[in-house]
């Protein structure tokens, strides 16, 4: 089984989904890379929660649905959408939020509509958001970077937060993402807040940034590789760019500037691989580009006006919602004709 | 709907082939909206049954003398004397429910499964089946609304029956089954949790009567079998 990722025409490409998804994970070694170095422990724990879980449901609901399992699971399609959702988790989170976050994605998410290719919305995301709505508290904790810790946490540290249950997770360890920081910094100017905040700003900004790179080289490898195409990272991290030099271009002192925008959060994660999902993305290039869009305008009005600090997972599910619409709207002309049918009008 | 159908097959309707909330989706509104809970859910379906069973029974003895043209507002304006009736009722005796669940007992009104009732059923059939009618699609609803109910107080939040007094009275106070201690899922108890509910409960359905078919055409095959299987061996 192949995907057709690209609209006509169709040439034979020797690139299988399960070759297709493993390239995809290859390329999120780098993002991962970091986030242990700068976090600690926890994302690996996690993503390998999340595989190991993932895989079992899989499995699992597939031999409910009378289906052999084995083709399913070889395709690793399962896999990424678990290492995508380790990922996308915040480090230490206890082990049951993983292994909820992975049964909401693969049983509800993926198979109750179908399987792979038939689900409407990324389950990695549907499962994050989930999880964000329903555990507020564990979901916000995100660890404070290594460099800011005395002693970094320990893989047995790591280990006890994970399964020893939230309530044995040393507060020390967590503090608010620069996102939620920004967010919640009240009636501080934003050039205030960057200065006299207790928790050196300045660090956990970086390490922010340092992930936000791995996580794009990743994707530029997977651009490279042409697992999929430029149109909807650069459009939503263009419009992103646009929107937030707007606003910070006319009040620098509410809003955040571009590169908070680009470089923290799940941003560059979410460009290159949430929103390049070939399954729940729009189709054609045109399309991707209308999509990127609306991922990148979402995700601003949520980030600065929402009562979310980010928002990739909200941003991409509502416009999965749109992909058909739009792909309705944005269909290539096809060869031998005059102009491309565009919406009911044409339609006879 | 003829008037020929017999009460086993209304209520058969009503509970389970045609049920209101499973198979005609109707009133979705209220069902997602107040089932956070098993008294929630049967407070108000308690309201719907009275309000049904009183509209089918009003609609079905005027429907000899309502002209086709106005047949409509006339429901309506039966349906909503009803319900104000269920909100008095719900004021003066289980007060505390009554503010739980707030604007949906007065939207029973738009509530699609009585005037459905009203005008697929009731004004075409006599009194008594138009009341068994209205009684029996809403034990349909209810039921549909308590397991609902169930479902997401269990999973949201751990336990079952929780605050039954409000509609049994102080007697009913520890009839709370705490099933997890020190637990919640805030998804089940919000919105999307009751859609997803919604959708496993209507799955379920479809598991059993694909079942039942399947059953049933087995039986048909079983029966005729002994005489088809004697062949006549023609050969060797």
């Amino acid at each position: 089984m192949a995907f057709i990722r690209v609209s006509s025409p169709h040439l034979h490409r020797p690139l299988s989904t399960s070759k297709v998804m493993q390239t995809v994970i290859l390329a999120t070694l780098p993002g991962l890379a970091a986030l242990t170095w700068l976090f600690g422990w926890g994302s690996i724990i996690n993503v390998l929660i999340a595989s190991v879980s993932g895989l079992l449901f899989e499995a699992l609901i597939l031999k409910m649905r009378g289906r052999n399992p084995l083709p399913a699971l070889k395709d690793n399609s399962a896999l990424l959408t678990c290492v995508l959702l380790g990922i996308a988790l915040p480090p230490l989170a206890p082990w049951w939020l993983v292994v909820t976050g992975t049964f909401v994605a693969i049983v509800i998410a993926k198979q109750l509509y179908g399987g792979l290719g038939n689900n409407p919305f990324n389950p990695a995301m549907v499962a994050y958001a989930l999880l964000l709505i329903s555990f507020p508290v564990e979901m916000t904790q995100w660890v404070t970077p290594a460099a800011l810790l005395d002693s970094s946490v320990s893989l047995t540290q790591s280990l006890s937060a994970v399964f020893g249950g939230a309530v044995n997770a040393p507060d020390a360890f967590t503090m608010a993402t620069p996102l939620d920081g920004f967010k919640h910094k009240g009636a501080l100017m934003a050039d205030e807040y960057w200065v006299q905040n207790g928790f050196q700003p300045e660090k956990v900004w970086e390490a922010w940034a340092t992930a936000s790179i791995a996580f794009m080289l990743g994707g530029l490898y997977l651009l490279w590789k042409r697992i999929f195409t430029w149109h909807t990272p650069v459009a939503m991290l263009g419009t992103l760019f646009v929107l937030s030099l707007l606003f910070y271009g006319t009040d620098a002192s509410n809003y955040a500037s571009p590169m908070v925008h680009l470089l923290s959060g799940a941003t560059m994660f979410g460009a290159f691989f949430i929103a390049t999902d070939p399954v729940t993305a729009a189709t054609s290039n045109k399309g991707k580009i209308w999509f990127g869009i609306g991922i990148g305008v979402l995700v601003y009005v949520i980030r600065t006006w929402g009562n979310y600090p980010d928002a990739v997972a909200f941003s991409v599910l509502l416009m999965n919602f749109a992909a058909p619409f739009i792909d309705y709207y944005t269909q290539p002309r096809s060869f031998g004709h005059n102009k491309a049918r565009k919406g009911i009008k044409n339609e006879k | 709907m003829s008037a020929t159908k017999s009460y086993q097959e209304i209520t058969a309707d009503g509970l389970w082939n045609n049920n209101p909330a499973l198979v005609q989706l109707l009133g979705l509104c209220p069902l997602l909206a107040v089932t956070g809970s098993v008294v929630n859910a049967l407070g108000l379906g308690i309201a719907t049954i009275l309000v049904l069973v009183g509209s089918n029974l009003s609609v079905s003895m005027i429907r000899n003398f309502v002209p086709e043209q106005v047949r409509l507002p006339a429901f309506v304006m039966i349906i909503a004397s009803f319900v104000t009736c269920a909100e008095l009722l719900m004021q003066a005796f289980t007060y505390e429910l009554y503010l739980i669940l707030g604007i949906f007992i007065p939207l029973i009104v738009t509530n699609c499964v009585i005037l459905g009732r009203a005008d697929a059923f009731a004004s075409k059939n006599p009194i008594l089946p138009a009341v068994t009618d209205g009684f029996m699609m809403g034990i349909g609803f209810t039921v549909v609304l308590v397991l609902l109910g169930g479902m997401r107080e269990l999973i949201g939040q751990g336990t079952l029956f929780e605050n039954m007094q409000l509609l049994f009275g102080p007697m009913a106070a520890n009839w709370k089954i705490v099933v997890f201690e020190d637990y919640s899922f805030l998804f089940a108890i919000l919105p999307p949790g009751a859609f997803v509910g919604m959708g496993l409960l209507i799955a379920l359905k479809n598991i059993v009567d694909g079942h039942l078919k399947a059953r049933a055409e087995r039986n048909k095959v079983d029966e005729p079998k002994p005489t088809v299987d004697r062949r006549v061996r023609v050969t060797g």
